[in-house]
């Protein structure tokens, strides 16, 4: 069977600094697994190599089989692979509804998510539609972000710290949301920090360190020793 | 009476300088580009309205519209092919070149056209007027003032209104997420360009028709441009025709004190305005 989503080797550089050396990963249709590791361990880097917005070389990521390392941004949203992106990333210019309608802009093929059901799974935003995206709450920005990227009916949905700078009981009002975004049929990625909420939600986690792949596994099968030294190294 | 006159003239010869302004407020509001070649652009369009006029025999105003596809193909191209390539972080390269294509264009047109004063005839119109409350207004500064109104009104529209308005809006925020969002950025910026194109048609329109025109005058109608932009805030369309208009009263009652202030009472307004507010009028971007 062909993964959904796979990268192989996959390496990243901003100049001459060196941020993936070699990352394999693969998820597969239905799944939702989880990329943890510390700050700089190469986490969004990775998130930003599959969403396109970094070139890649072009067998480094297959989609659905299909080489698309070498792809842009939109072409690769077109294809199917949304994102989140880290610190959410509203458009300060658009009202929350435009924001969410911006969403769709490259990728119109109908399905679950529309306005009506965004507005259901998130809605405290029915309410403040027709105000700024930026004069919303962290919390609020974060689920008009998740809105912006289902309005496009993605197959991947790539969630980027998703609960950075916010409080814990903002955070579980936003993980909420996954299970119904599960249902709809999208698989996912889910990059955090938070390695309690990684492993409550996802198939599999991966965790990362300097730009490699440390562990991996089904979070139940993974103890507490193993994370620890694949986050922060083995202690000698 | 005779200043409620001269004010009224000021407004309306305003609605000319912000459809000089509108499309180089366009394409700054959205991609942060000063178009130094924007002056000369216009002058190009006179050029190709007067040549369809000559050539065919049509109505100034429906060789304009024969001119609008062109002008926007020209705008797209330009954009694409060259303006896409020098935009980025740094200010001056986008500068160096529409200053080089401003040179290029004034160079082409005095070889193609001579430097002759050239003007569109547009017939009885030119003198025609009316009279509203014992003030006689001219039908061509109405027209030009009521196509300002249009324009800038459709603008909005289309910025507020329409998924390539807020596609256009997104980009100008940040074009990295936008191109998450499936819109490609380079795409957005030659349609803006283009678009600002058609606008510059209708400018040339009105340049052609109201004062003579030559290779030589593009860069004076830049700075008219460009004053009424400042002056209005960076970004904001009314603001543009709040600020072509500002410049257009501050010309005329400059004229009426003495004929020879009419020009620089125009930049002294523009001054002022910067000296009070250095950020115009009516802000809306942000850098």
């Amino acid at each position: 069977m062909t993964a959904l989503l796979e990268t192989r080797g996959l390496t990243a550089r901003y100049g001459d600094f060196q941020a993936l050396f070699g990352v394999d990963l693969v998820l597969d249709e239905g799944e939702t697994i989880a990329i943890i590791g510390s700050n700089g361990a190469g986490k969004t880097t990775l998130m930003r190599s599959i969403a396109g917005v970094l070139r890649n070389p072009v067998d480094g990521i297959r989609f659905e089989g299909r080489a698309i390392g070498d792809r842009p941004a939109d072409e690769i949203m077109a294809m199917g692979i949304a994102m989140v992106p880290e610190g959410r990333k509203l458009f300060p210019s658009l009202s929350v509804e435009e924001n969410l309608q911006i969403g769709a802009y490259g990728r119109q093929t109908g399905g679950y998510w529309s306005l009506e059901t965004v507005y259901e799974l998130f809605p405290v935003l029915k309410e403040r539609r027709s105000n700024p995206g930026t004069a919303l709450s962290g919390g609020q920005q974060q689920m008009v972000a998740i809105g912006r990227a289902l309005m496009s009916n993605p197959r991947v949905l790539l969630c980027d710290e998703i609960s950075l700078g916010l409080a814990p009981v903002i955070i579980k009002d936003i993980y909420k949301a996954v299970p119904r975004i599960r249902e709809s049929g999208a698989s996912m990625i889910v990059v955090e920090q938070d390695i309690g909420q990684a492993m409550a939600v996802a198939d599999r986690v991966y965790c990362m360190m300097e730009g490699r792949i440390t562990l991996t596994g089904r979070p139940g099968d993974l103890s507490r020793e193993a994370i620890h030294d694949a986050y922060f190294g083995a202690q000698a | 009476m005779i200043w409620v006159d001269t004010i009224l003239q000021g407004i309306l010869l305003g609605g000319l300088y912000a459809l000089f302004a509108a499309g180089l407020s366009l394409v700054f509001g959205i991609m942060r580009l000063v178009n130094l070649a924007h002056g000369d652009l216009i002058v190009l369009g006179a050029y190709l309205i007067l040549l369809l006029v000559t050539l065919t025999g049509l109505s100034p105003f429906v060789a304009a519209a024969v001119a609008m596809p062109f002008m926007f193909a020209l705008g797209y191209g330009l954009q694409k092919f060259m303006l896409n390539r020098v935009l980025g972080d740094d200010i001056l390269p986008p500068l160096l070149v529409t200053f080089g294509l401003s040179v290029v264009l004034q160079n082409a047109l005095l070889e193609g056209f001579s430097a002759d004063s050239q003007r569109i005839q547009a017939g009885s119109l030119s003198t025609a007027s009316i009279e509203i409350a014992g003030i006689g207004l001219g039908v061509m500064p109405l027209l030009t003032f009521g196509s300002a109104l249009v324009v800038i009104i459709g603008l909005n529209q289309l910025f507020y209104r329409t998924s390539l308005g807020r596609a256009f809006r997104a980009t100008s925020d940040d074009p990295t997420t936008a191109s998450l969002m499936g819109i490609k950025p380079a795409g957005i910026f030659a349609k803006a360009t283009g678009i600002a194109m058609i606008i510059v048609t209708i400018a040339a329109l009105y340049l052609g028709m109201r004062s003579n025109f030559d290779p030589s005058i593009g860069p004076a109608r830049l700075i008219y441009a460009f004053e009424a932009v400042i002056i209005g805030g960076l970004g904001s369309l009314w603001g543009t025709l709040a600020g072509g208009v500002i410049i257009g009263v501050a010309q005329t009652v400059g004229a009426a004190i003495n004929p020879e202030w009419q020009i620089l009472a125009g930049h002294v307004a523009f001054l002022v305005v910067l000296l009070l507010r250095p950020r115009g009028l009516f802000p809306r971007a942000v850098d």
